[in-house]
């Protein structure tokens, strides 16, 4: 729990406009300490400027925003050693070797320090976390994508975070690594590390996080767990079985009602009997396919009223 | 000071120690620091035996105080082309993104650069004093000269490395450098030159690095051959001093300005610029 118990992000009406284009028409949410965020949506939706306003890189043009209990846009150096932030790197400090970029870069959270946190992490131990021990005494330079990509993951970590900023953390990671970048999210998590991130990998959201936000038109469209999303939008679920070895497959709303018929007109005759739910990836195109469609009516209302 | 300040001062001071030393292990940078030298070990060579117009001395032992000037003016460059790539590639954002971490990167940059530009001059110096004659080193002169010489050219430095979002057209920055080693008598005295490239070098600080550099290393007689027949140590002060305080005052509204509109889009959009260029 962070100290005051509040919510660790606050954000209400978050507005941003760039010259005459509104890119955030009013962004609502919170995050509880601990808790594990997941920031979807199509690109162009706003999901990199939300984050940046949140990391105090970005000014807002209107709303009320408060990180940690601090408005990012006047956040000081301690605030800013009380987040985390993992940037996609390129080729920075290429000549670094591993443990002594981690060791110099944890030098500055030191006298933020807390009873409750040791600032920074161990270096040892952080390389271990982030699966880069073998590595550790080599060149940035020669690190694979991958390898860097971890290494983004333990420089966003080094200060011992209460809050984690992730955007696409896992682009071009192997099926291994992103299974390895997972476990270190539960464990950061565990810890009441609150996590926000943004991925187009679905599956991945669903795994890893508590709450789902779709962001589509600059504004948040869901909010909820992956199940609730899933609820709220009676997405189809397809049903799959054989009868005398053919196969059939059928789609439905109410996978129980379709069942349960369907054993009554054909009883013993079926076999492999398959119900898949709609996965976070059909909720998730679902929303957003409605929303856009349901802008486009707003479209057509509005030119009908300017028309008449 | 306070205690997070304070740890972030240390931890610039090791990060340009931790720089510095990475430099010698890289064939790039050794590179950088031994092909100048080659050439102005070279050029003086070939000069030794000419002399300074109007006395008997070296032409050649002339040039190599105006050369360790010049190459303290040069410290201009390299912290301007450091802090452009170092833009581009976003090391500048991770600073961004750690408390006090821009304090830290600044510190870091100034004491790689002064390193590089000491470890390029000791490379100048030690294979000439084999080499030439009449070099008598006052160091106390050296010193001021060189520090008071930094101070003056690393924020413009800095204010020119700010500038430019592209590191590759940062090094247009190196032709009004070339121009003003020209005129500013590094080569030749300046007296040589007509009178108004000569009033032009004296408003910027290579011709008085130069000059400073001369009054620490040659003998008194020779500032005869010098503008007002004087090492003019005031004038020095004064107009390094002058840089320093423009500098000192303009570098950091302008780096503050450059560093607020870093962001992991903007890099990514200079990202995307610069690999479209490779492939």
């Amino acid at each position: 729990m962070s100290v005051d118990g509040k919510n660790v992000l606050d954000i209400r009406d978050l507005r941003m406009r760039y010259g005459t284009k509104d890119v955030l028409t009013g962004v609502n949410f919170v995050a509880r300490p601990g808790e594990v965020i997941a920031l979807l949506g199509p690109n162009g939706a706003g999901k990199t400027t939300t984050i940046e306003i949140l990391e105090g890189f970005r000014m807002r043009s209107a709303g009320e925003v408060s990180v940690l209990g601090v408005d990012p846009a006047h956040g000081d150096e301690n605030w800013r050693a009380r987040l985390g932030v993992v940037l996609q790197s390129w080729r920075d400090h290429g000549k670094w070797k591993v443990r002594e970029l981690l060791g110099h870069l944890g030098l500055y959270y030191a006298p933020y320090s807390t009873d409750r946190i040791t600032r920074p992490w161990d270096v040892d131990e952080l390389v271990a976390a982030v699966g880069l021990t073998e590595h550790a005494d080599k060149r940035i330079s020669r690190l694979s994508g991958g390898q860097r990509r971890r290494l983004d993951v333990a420089i966003g970590i080094v200060g011992r975070p209460e809050l984690l900023f992730l955007d696409e953390p896992t682009a071009g990671f192997d099926p291994e690594a992103r299974r390895e970048f997972h476990d270190l999210v539960h464990a950061l998590s565990d810890a009441d590390t609150t996590i926000l991130l943004t991925t187009h990998d679905l599956d991945e959201a669903e795994k890893l996080a508590d709450r789902i936000l779709i962001l589509a038109g600059g504004t948040i469209i869901a909010d909820g767990s992956a199940d609730e999303l899933a609820l709220r939008m009676s997405t189809e679920a397809e049903v799959r079985w054989t009868i005398d070895g053919q196969r059939f497959v059928h789609s439905t709303t109410d996978a129980t009602t379709f069942v349960r018929q369907l054993f009554r007109d054909h009883d013993e005759q079926i076999a492999d009997l398959e119900v898949r739910r709609a996965s976070l990836e059909d909720t998730y195109m679902a929303m957003v396919r409605q929303f856009e469609s349901g802008e486009q009516e707003e479209a057509v209302r509005e030119f009908e009223v300017v028309a008449r | 000071m306070n205690s997070t300040t304070m740890a972030a001062v240390r931890a610039g001071l090791v990060r340009g120690r931790t720089e510095l030393r990475q430099t010698l292990t890289t064939g790039q940078d050794l590179w950088n620091y031994f092909l100048p030298t080659v050439i102005f070990l070279v050029v003086m060579f070939f000069m030794r035996g000419a002399t300074v117009p109007g006395t008997n001395f070296s032409l050649g032992s002339r040039t190599l105080p105006s050369v360790l000037g010049m190459s303290v003016a040069f410290g201009l460059v390299t912290l301007a082309m450091g802090l452009a790539v170092e833009r581009e590639d976003g090391t500048l954002l991770r600073a961004k993104a750690i408390p006090n971490g821009m304090l830290g990167y600044l510190i870091g940059k100034i004491v790689l650069v002064s390193g590089m530009v000491a470890i390029s001059m000791v490379l100048i110096l030690v294979p000439s004093l084999f080499m030439l004659d009449g070099i008598s080193i006052n160091w106390f002169t050296l010193l001021w000269v060189m520090v008071l010489g930094l101070v003056a050219v690393l924020p413009i430095g800095a204010v020119v490395g700010s500038m430019f979002s592209n590191p590759r057209n940062a090094g247009v920055v190196m032709l009004p450098m070339m121009g003003l080693v020209a005129v500013s008598g590094i080569f030749y005295p300046i007296s040589s030159m007509p009178e108004w490239a000569q009033g032009i070098a004296q408003l910027f600080p290579i011709y008085w690095l130069g000059l400073g550099m001369r009054s620490a290393m040659l003998p008194d007689s020779l500032s005869a051959a010098e503008i007002g027949e004087s090492w003019r140590h005031l004038e020095t002060i004064g107009v390094l001093g002058a840089w320093a305080a423009v500098g000192l005052l303009v570098a950091p509204m302008v780096m503050r300005r450059m560093a607020r509109r870093e962001s992991g889009s903007n890099m990514e959009q200079r990202r995307e610029r610069a690999l479209q260029r490779v492939t």
